[in-house]
Parts: C-alpha cells; structure tokens; sequence
C-alpha cells in the first residue's frame, strides 16, 4: 500500500481513471422528480454512456428514466462498478458495507457528502473512493464541457479535449 | 508569503495564454474560432429538454452562452483564480449583473466613494429605479463601511485601485468588515487588472471588470465579466433566496442545491443574461481572448511607463501634485506594496496649479496622448475628469471622488517613455502661455 488517498484534493488522473474505467453505476437515493440533483447526474451520465441503475426503496416510482428502480443494492441481479451515493454522510457506512458486499470496484459519495471512517473501510477492501464531489460535474470538466457554462475547468491542454 | 504573492500553478502567463482554450473541439483549430452564431441545433427533442431544464451543458442561444465567450469567461476565471464568471457587454452591465442575483427592491450595499464616475452614477441614480439603495463611503477609513451597515445591506463594493484617484483600498480589512455582517464582498479589479491585484487572496467573494480596459487592452472591445470566488456558504443566511430558494422558471430548482459552487455562474447565464440581456458579441470576446494573452507583458511595460511618468511630473513646476501609488509621496504607498506588488497600475491623476482652466489647455495642447474617455489601452490616453467623465457630477461629489476641476487622469500605454514624457512638457509648456 502507499500513501492514504487524501480526500481533499484529488488528481485529475484519479478521477479520470474511475470515470474510464466504470460502465454500471448505481445511484442511491436517485429521484424520480425531474428537478433533483440526482435525477440532473442521472441523465447526464446516462448521455455519456453511463448504466445508471437507481436504488431508492421510497422512490414512490418502478422505474427512473427507463430504468427500474431497486429498494436495495443486493436487491440489483447484475454486477456494479460503482455506487454513486445521494444520501447524508451518517449513512455512507451502511451503503459502503453492501457496496462491498456488491464487489463494486469504486464508491463515490456526492457533494456534501463525506465520511471518512467508511472511506477507509471502502480503501481496506479495495475499492476506489470518492468524497464530496459529484460524477457530472467531474466528467464535464475533465472533457471540456462544463467550460461551456463559464466555469475555470482547471485543464490546460495544447490537445483536443476528451475524458 | 501571502496567498495573492503565491505563483498560480500553472503560471499566471500561461493561464493567460492557454486557459479556457484548448483546441475547438470541432476543428481542431488553434486559435478559439469565433462563433458568430444566434442558435445552435438541437439533437433531438429530448436533448432540447435536458438543455432547457439545465441537466446537461451545451449551447441553445447566444444570449446566453457562446463558445467564443465560455473561452474568455473561462480564462478570465482561471486568472482570477474564481470557480467561474459571466461574461457581459460591458463593465457596467457585469454591474448590473452582478448585483442584479441577489438584490431586492429595497435592498441596499455600500460602496466606496472613489470610483468611476459612471459607477457613482450608475449606483445612484439608475440602481434606484430597481429600488436597489447604495450608501457610498470614504474607503480610506474602512471602518466607514461597518458604520453604514444597515439590516437591509447585502454587500460592499470598492475598486481595488480607484478610478481616477489613484487611491487603494484596505481589502483585507474591508473584507472582515463584510464577512463579519454576512456581507459579500464585490471588487472591481479593472484598473489592476488580475496581474497586479488579486482580491480573492484578499477575501473578496465577487469580482467584476470591465474587459474593455485592461485585459483587452487594445482599445478595440467592449466587454464586462462577474468571477465568482466558489467560496461563498449561499445558504448561511436568507439574504440570497435567488439561489437557495426554489426558482420557478425552471419549476422550483433550488440552485444552490443543485449546482454547489457553480451556482452563481450557472444562474448569471441561466436567469442574469436570459433576462438581462447583456450579452457580449462573439467578436469581442474573440478580441479580448487575444489580447489577455499579452496581459502579463503589457503590464510590465505599461507600470513601468506609468512610474516614470509620475515621477517626472512631480517635479514639473506647472504640477500641484500627483496621485500615483507608486510614489514614496502617496498616502497609499504602503497599502499598494502590499496590494500591488508588480506595480501601482497604468491609471493615476495629478492637479495642474492652473485649475480647471490650465486642464482644458493641457488636454487639448497634447499630441502623443489621445484625449478621449476610456483607460487601458496600448495607446496613451489623457482626460480631464471634471469636463467629461465626471461632470454629471457636483464640484463637492468631483472632490470625493478624486476628479476636483484641476486634476487630469493619465493611462499610459506601451509607447517609448522619452516620446510620453517630451509629450507632456511640450503641452505642460503651452498652458502657460
């Protein structure tokens, strides 16, 4: 093992990483109203090419943007990637633990949402994690799109941008 | 080492080469294309909703965002040091906008009383037609501005280095003094563009320019941007509901909620220039991206004309005095080498013994220098405040402002320093005659 991962600032390269590298994404706590935060990374990230499988047992709703709604991530018949958590920080340790119970290979808590205790539990079974930071937003500044609404990317770049 | 001393990283020349631009992705074409659109097609309808609904990025109408003008808003950012920016028509509609996010009729801010005379008359007298009620206070005593406080005040906007007095303001302690209310703190940086000032390191939550001086710097392009700092808690309190509460244009999306740190960039594009309308033309974005490419060099050569500019005249005998913060003379000395560090800025006046009459002399005797209203140019520029810029104004509101009869502004461009200074005492000579 080397150095903690310090969650205060992660690399570009990090986050890169897991964005390329994952495909099935579920999304806990998505909501089926069309003007949530999680229903606005849902959809992008479903553009992008992202399966967003979305866990919600009080969603009130079968299915979110034409996929089927699970009450629980054991409930998901198929294998996950990452576990995109849109819940408050005192409830990462449950979600971490089925996450890894999953086989998940990353777990990303959204912004606002940070709990480093089971961040380490998460890094201990080898998963990747990310904390107080949000997948969409991530992925349009590290291809270039979130420029387009005004926002420093932090990227310097002489070549044509992508993920 | 204090944050505003600090290198960027990458460096701030390179930022100014490189931000917000790398090759279009459409192209592939080095320098940014200047996209001379209105509208952009949609893919289908589903992706013209998402665009609509603000869950996905891209382009629906150049009122509100543009590809030419993301790149400069982009870079001004990154040279700010900011999360974003808007990018307007001018100073004063980045203005407008600015204030316009989270000011209520009713409402009120307190600014300095050193600054553009357009912004005082802007503040004073149009500002009031939205009910937006301004106190302006002498920025010399910052405890001026807590004094003025009252349970309506949202904000405290000052020039970093006043236009045309030359002054510089206690940013650190004016900040303290905002943020000990729950205030925002908005600078405007055009006359010390972000090369020599940088107010975020100082505690300001807004920044606004007018990019028509400075950072376009050529003279050729009028242009304003808002860079939000990104640090700002907008839920703290419940003096800025347009973020935090639910926005029923775009059916009740909170957004603070659900844009974080962007949320004042997002809203100036989505609400701001929707329905202010102060867009910036493609062209001039594409002027001013040009011409920040260079900030860092212009700079150099324009403080270092400057300086030797005011140094020479305080020692001319048709001089009464000279306002430059550069000068060991200046009150303002010590606040500049904390503020300024690479230089005292272009823009500085100075008061003929002559009067307001020996002003008019001068700027009309002039042959290098352009008599003409704008500062920031490559070209050296000379004005007489109190018969032009300022004259809207009272002789007393002149005085406070630092633009008295006999002061004449100088912003001293790029040109052979010998040829600006024989300029000068030729047209200094003819006052008396």
């Amino acid at each position: 093992m080397g150095e903690p991962l310090n969650h205060d600032s992660y690399s570009d390269d990090y986050l890169r990483g897991i964005l390329r590298s994952v495909r099935t994404i579920a999304m806990v706590g998505a909501s089926p109203y069309w003007n949530r935060p999680s229903y606005f990374a849902m959809k992008y990230l479903q553009a992008k090419g992202f399966r967003v499988i979305p866990v919600n047992p009080s969603a009130g709703a079968s299915e979110i943007l034409g996929e089927k709604v699970y009450s629980s991530l054991a409930e998901i018949p198929e294998a996950i990637d990452m576990v995109d958590v849109f819940r408050r920080s005192e409830e990462a340790p449950a979600i971490v633990d089925a996450a890894i119970a999953k086989g998940a290979k990353v777990v990303w808590m959204q912004i606002g949402v940070r709990n480093d205790a089971a961040a380490r539990k998460a890094e201990a079974a080898g998963l990747e994690v990310v904390m107080n930071r949000c997948p969409k937003i991530e992925y349009s500044r590290l291809c270039g799109e979130l420029g387009w609404s005004g926002v420093n990317t932090g990227i310097i770049t002489a070549k044509r941008r992508r993920l | 080492m204090a944050d505003a001393d600090r290198p960027t990283n990458p460096g701030f020349e390179t930022l100014a080469v490189h931000a917000g631009a790398s090759p279009d992705p459409a192209t592939g074409a080095r320098s940014t294309p200047i996209y001379q659109t209105t509208a952009y097609v949609f893919d289908d309808v589903d992706h013209a909703a998402s665009l609509f609904n603000l869950q996905t990025y891209g382009y629906i109408y150049s009122r509100l965002t543009n590809p030419t003008v993301s790149v400069l808003e982009e870079r001004v950012a990154a040279l700010e040091g900011g999360r974003g920016a808007i990018c307007v028509a001018s100073g004063h509609a980045a203005q407008v906008l600015a204030f316009f996010t989270f000011m209520e009729p009713g409402d009120h801010f307190v600014a300095a009383n050193k600054l553009y005379g357009g912004s005082i008359t802007q503040f004073g007298r149009s500002f009031r037609k939205f009910g937006w009620e301004a106190t302006l206070v002498d920025p010399d005593e910052p405890e001026n501005f807590r004094r003025a406080i009252t349970p309506r005040t949202k904000a405290i906007f000052v020039e970093s280095l006043a236009n045309p007095g030359g002054s510089v303001v206690d940013l650190e302690a004016v900040a303290t003094i905002a943020h000990d209310a729950g205030l925002l703190f908005i600078v405007d940086n055009t006359m010390a563009s972000p090369y020599l000032c940088r107010p975020f390191a100082w505690g300001a939550d807004l920044v606004v320019h007018s990019t028509t001086k400075f950072l376009s710097g050529h003279g050729n392009a009028m242009g304003g941007a808002v860079i939000d700092s990104g640090k700002v808690d907008w839920a703290k309190s419940a003096k800025f509901k347009a973020l935090t509460e639910p926005e029923p244009a775009y059916h009740g999306l909170r957004f603070y909620e659900t844009f974080g740190d962007l949320a004042f960039t997002v809203h100036g594009h989505a609400v701001g220039l929707r329905d202010l309308g102060a867009t910036m033309a493609p062209l001039n974005a594409f002027l001013t991206i040009t011409g920040i490419e260079t900030l860092a060099l212009r700079m150099e050569r324009h403080v270092a004309n400057a300086l030797a500019v005011a140094q020479h005249l305080e020692s001319h005998p048709a001089v009464a005095w000279v306002s430059h913060a550069g000068l060991r003379s200046s009150p303002y000395h010590a606040l500049a080498r904390k503020y300024l560090p690479k230089g005292s800025g272009p823009v500085f006046t100075f008061g003929l013994k002559g009067g307001y009459d020996a002003g008019v002399k001068l700027v009309e005797n002039v042959n290098l220098f352009s008599h003409l209203a704008n500062v920031g140019d490559t070209r050296s520029l000379i004005l007489h405040p109190a018969s032009t810029t300022h004259r809207q104004l009272d002789e007393a509101q002149q005085r406070a402002a630092g633009a008295g009869p006999e002061v004449v502004r100088l912003s001293v461009g790029i040109e052979t320093v010998a040829d600006l200074i024989a300029d000068l005492d030729r047209a200094l000579a003819a006052i008396g005659r």
